[in-house]
C-alpha cells in the first residue's frame, strides 16, 4: 500500500515559486495499479518522483506499507521501488543484460542468477534474448529500449513500482501487445504500480484506479468506470472527452449486465411451440434452438415458423453470433452492428447458453449511471 | 574511367618525387650526415619519452581527479572560476611557463617536468570536466532512481561514459606535451630540443632534422597509441564513432 499524506512541492524559480504538486493526498492499495492521468505539466511527474525522492518534497509524507519513508535511507528506499524514467534514461555504457540486471547486482545477487534473471525479463518485454542481451541500448529502437527500461526496473522484483508514460514510444499495435503482456504479469506478481500516463485509454486499460490532475492539484480519484459515469466537473468531463459512454463499453461485461429469461426451444419440439414461445418473450424475428445439453445450434425464424408445420430440428438457419459472458460490452456491440440484430444470446465457458444481451439493456445499464448523478446534481441544486 | 586513370598517374607522380629526393639527398651527403647523429637521436629520444613520461602521467594524474572533484554539485560556484583560472593559464605560452618554472626551481629536469605537467594539465582536466557535465540529466537520475550511491554512480554510470571525452582530452594533452618537450632543452633538461635548437645555431639541417622527424614521428606515435587504449578502454555503446 502507498500513501500520500499531504505531498506538495514548490519549484524556487528566478521569477517566483511554481507550486507543481498542491496537497495531493492518496491511498493506493496493495496489488493495484494506480494511473496519474492529466495533461501536459500538470504535476503528474513531480507526484511521481517525491515518492523515491529523486524529488524532495516541500511539505508532506510518503508512506509504504504503512512506513513512513522519510525514515529510511534513500537508496534502500529506491532499490525496493522499480522505477521507469519518462527519457528511459538506459545506460549506454552497459549493454542489455548489464542495464536489465543493474539492480541485482547493487543488491550483489550471483552472476548466475543476474543472467537467468535477464533471460526471464527478455521474455516477459517479447525480444529474443540471444539477438539483444549483448547490444548496447544505442543499437535498439526507441521502443525496444523503453521496454529493456521496463525491464530494468522489474528486475529486482520490487514490490512498489513508479513508472512515467513507460509505453509512451512504442507504437499502437506493440503498446497494446505489451500492455497485455504487463496485465497478464501483474495478475502474478500483484505489484503496487503508479503509472503516468497522457493517454485516457491507456488509463482505462490498464488502471485500478484513476487519479485525474490538474495544475498540480489531485481534482478526482476514483475507479475507471466510476470516472467514466460520474465525472466530477467539466474539466474532467472534457479531459475524459465526448465518448465517455463508449469509453465504458471497455470496462463492463456482457456477464454484469446479462439477462438469464431467454425463450429457447429444442429441436423435438413444433414450429407451432416456437411460434407461441416467441410471442410469449415478445421475439419479433427468431428464437434459438438449443441442443439437450443447452448449447446454442441455430435460430428458428418466425417467417417459417408461422406459415409452416413441422419440427423445429427440420426448419432452423445457422446462428448469426454468440457472446462469452466475460467478453466486453464493446464486443458486444460491435458484434450486433456487424450482425444487424438487437440482442445476442450468451453463453459460459461450458459453451452453455446462459442468458441473453440487448442493446436495451446496454444503454439502459450506461445511462443509468449518468440520470442517477444528474439527478443527483439536480436535488442538490434545487435543495440549494 | 579517367578519374581511376588521374589517381594512378597521381600515385606515380609521388613515388617518382618520393625517389627523386631520396636520390638528391643521397646525391648531397644528406643521408649520411643524417646517420651520423643517429646515437645522438636514440639517447635523446628516450630523454624525450621520458620527460613526456613524467610529466604526461603527473598531468593524467592530477587532471581526472580535478576534473571529477569540480565537476560535483557541490562545487558549481567554485568549478567555473577555477576553469576561467585554468584557461587562462593555458594562454600563457609555454616557453613564459618554462622561464617562470626555472626561476623557481632552477635548471634541469624537475622544472622542465614541471612546466610541461603545467602546460598538458587543462586539457585534460577541462575535458574530464566537460565530460562528466555533458551526461545527461536523465541518465543521472535513472542512476540515482535504481538505488546507487554517489560513488556508485561515478564508477558505474558518469566515468564509463564520459570516457571517450576524457580520452579525447588525453590525446590532445600528450601530443601537445611531446611537441613542447623540445624547449625543455632550453632550460637544461634534454630531449630532441637540443638536436633541433642546436641543428639551428649551426646552420646544420641535417642535425635540425634528426631532432625534428623523431619528434614528429614521436608525436604521431602518442596519438596512434591512445586512439588505441581509447578503443579497447571505452565501452562500444559510448564511442560515437561506432554508433
Ligand atoms: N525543476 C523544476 N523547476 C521548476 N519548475 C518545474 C521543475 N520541474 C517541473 N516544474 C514545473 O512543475 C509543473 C509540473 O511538472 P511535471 O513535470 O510534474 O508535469 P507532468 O504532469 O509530468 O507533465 P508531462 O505530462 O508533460 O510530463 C510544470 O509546470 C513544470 O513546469
Ligand atoms: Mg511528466
Amino acid at each position: 500500500m502507498i500513501e500520500l499524506d499531504n505531498l506538495t512541492k514548490i519549484f524556487e524559480t528566478g521569477n517566483g515559486g511554481v507550486l507543481a504538486a498542491d496537497h495531493i493526498s492518496m491511498t493506493v492499495p496493495s496489488g493495484e495499479i494506480c494511473i496519474l492521468l492529466g495533461p501536459s505539466g500538470c504535476g503528474k511527474t513531480t507526484t511521481l518522483k517525491m515518492i523515491n525522492r529523486i524529488i524532495q518534497p516541500t511539505s508532506g509524507r510518503v508512506f509504504i506499507e504503512g512506513e513512513d519513508t522519510s525514515g529510511m535511507q534513500t537508496e534502500d528506499l529506491r532499490r525496493n521501488i522499480g522505477y521507469v524514467i519518462q527519457q528511459i534514461g538506459l545506460f549506454p555504457n552497459m549493454t542489455i543484460e548489464e542495464n536489465i540486471t543493474a539492480v541485482p547486482r547493487l543488491l550483489g545477487w550471483e552472476r548466475q542468477r543476474c543472467r537467468e534473471r535477464a533471460r526471464e525479463l527478455m521474455d516477459v518485454i517479447a525480444m529474443d534474448p540471444n539477438l539483444y542481451l549483448h547490444r548496447y541500448p544505442n543499437e535498439l529502437s526507441g521502443g525496444q529500449q523503453q521496454r529493456v527500461g521496463v525491464a530494468r526496473a522489474l528486475a529486482a522484483d520490487p514490490p512498489v513500482m513508479l513508472m512515467d508514460e513507460p509505453f509512451g514510444a512504442i507504437d499502437p499495435i506493440n503498446r497494446a501487445v505489451i500492455q497485455d503482456e504487463f496485465l497478464r504479469m501483474q495478475q502474478q506478481l500483484k505489484k503496487t504500480i503508479l503509472f503516468v500516463s497522457h493517454d485516457i485509454d491507456e488509463a482505462i486499460k490498464m488502471g485500478d484506479r484513476i487519479a485525474i490532475f490538474r495544475e498540480g492539484r489531485l481534482v478526482q480519484y476514483s475507479e475507471p468506470d466510476d470516472l467514466l459515469a460520474a465525472p466530477k466537473d467539466e474539466f474532467v468531463e472534457s479531459f475524459l472527452g465526448d465518448d465517455r459512454a463508449l469509453k465504458r463499453l471497455n470496462l463492463v461485461r456482457v456477464g454484469d449486465i446479462v439477462s438469464p429469461d431467454i425463450g429457447t426451444v429444442r429441436p423435438g419440439e413444433t414450429l407451432e411451440t416456437a411460434r407461441q414461445r416467441m410471442d410469449e418473450f415478445g421475439y419479433q424475428l427468431s428464437i434459438l434452438l438449443v441442443n439437450d445439453s443447452n448449447e446454442p445450434i441455430g435460430m428458428v425464424p418466425r417467417s417459417v415458423a408461422s406459415v409452416t408445420r413441422g419440427y423445429c430440428r427440420d426448419h432452423y438457419q445457422p446462428v448469426p453470433a454468440t457472446i462469452h459472458v466475460e467478453d466486453t460490452l464493446r464486443k458486444a456491440t460491435s458484434l450486433m452492428f456487424a450482425e444487424d440484430t438487437t440482442w445476442l444470446p450468451c453463453i459460459d465457458d461450458a459453451g452453455q447458453v446462459c442468458g441473453q444481451i440487448t442493446q436495451r439493456a446496454m444503454t439502459r445499464h450506461l445511462g443509468s449511471r449518468f440520470r442517477s448523478t444528474t439527478r443527483a446534481v439536480a436535488a442538490a441544486e434545487s435543495e440549494a | 574511367m579517367l578519374a581511376n586513370m588521374l589517381q594512378r598517374f597521381g600515385r606515380f607522380l609521388v613515388l617518382a618525387a618520393v625517389f627523386a629526393a631520396g636520390a638528391w639527398t643521397y646525391s648531397t651527403g644528406f643521408i649520411d650526415d643524417f646517420l651520423w647523429h643517429w646515437p645522438d637521436v636514440q639517447y635523446l629520444t628516450v630523454q624525450h619519452i621520458w620527460l613526456t613520461a613524467m610529466s604526461g602521467s603527473l598531468a593524467i594524474a592530477v587532471g581526472i581527479p580535478l576534473g571529477i572533484v569540480l565537476s560535483r554539485p557541490s562545487m558549481q560556484r567554485v568549478a567555473e572560476s577555477v576553469m576561467q583560472v585554468l584557461n587562462v593559464g593555458t594562454t600563457i605560452p609555454t616557453l613564459a611557463v618554462l622561464a617562470l618554472s626555472m626561476s623557481f626551481l632552477g635548471i634541469g629536469t624537475v622544472p622542465a617536468v614541471f612546466a610541461l605537467f603545467v602546460a598538458t594539465l587543462l586539457p585534460i582536466t577541462r575535458n574530464t570536466f566537460a565530460g562528466l557535465k555533458g551526461i545527461s540529466p536523465a541518465l543521472m537520475e535513472a542512476a540515482a532512481g535504481i538505488g546507487m550511491s554517489p560513488v556508485q554512480r561515478l564508477f558505474k554510470v558518469e566515468l564509463p561514459n564520459a570516457l571517450y571525452v576524457i580520452f579525447a582530452g588525453i590525446r590532445t594533452a600528450l601530443t601537445i606535451n611531446v611537441g613542447t618537450v623540445p624547449l625543455a632543452f632550453l632550460i637544461g633538461a634534454g630531449g630532441l630540443g637540443e638536436l633541433i635548437f642546436t641543428g639551428i645555431d649551426l646552420f646544420d639541417p641535417a642535425m635540425m632534422l634528426a631532432g625534428a622527424i623523431p619528434t614528429a614521428l614521436l608525436a604521431i606515435a602518442v596519438d596512434a597509441l591512445i586512439a588505441v587504449i581509447a578503443f579497447l578502454v571505452v565501452p562500444r555503446g559510448v564511442n560515437p564513432t561506432l554508433a
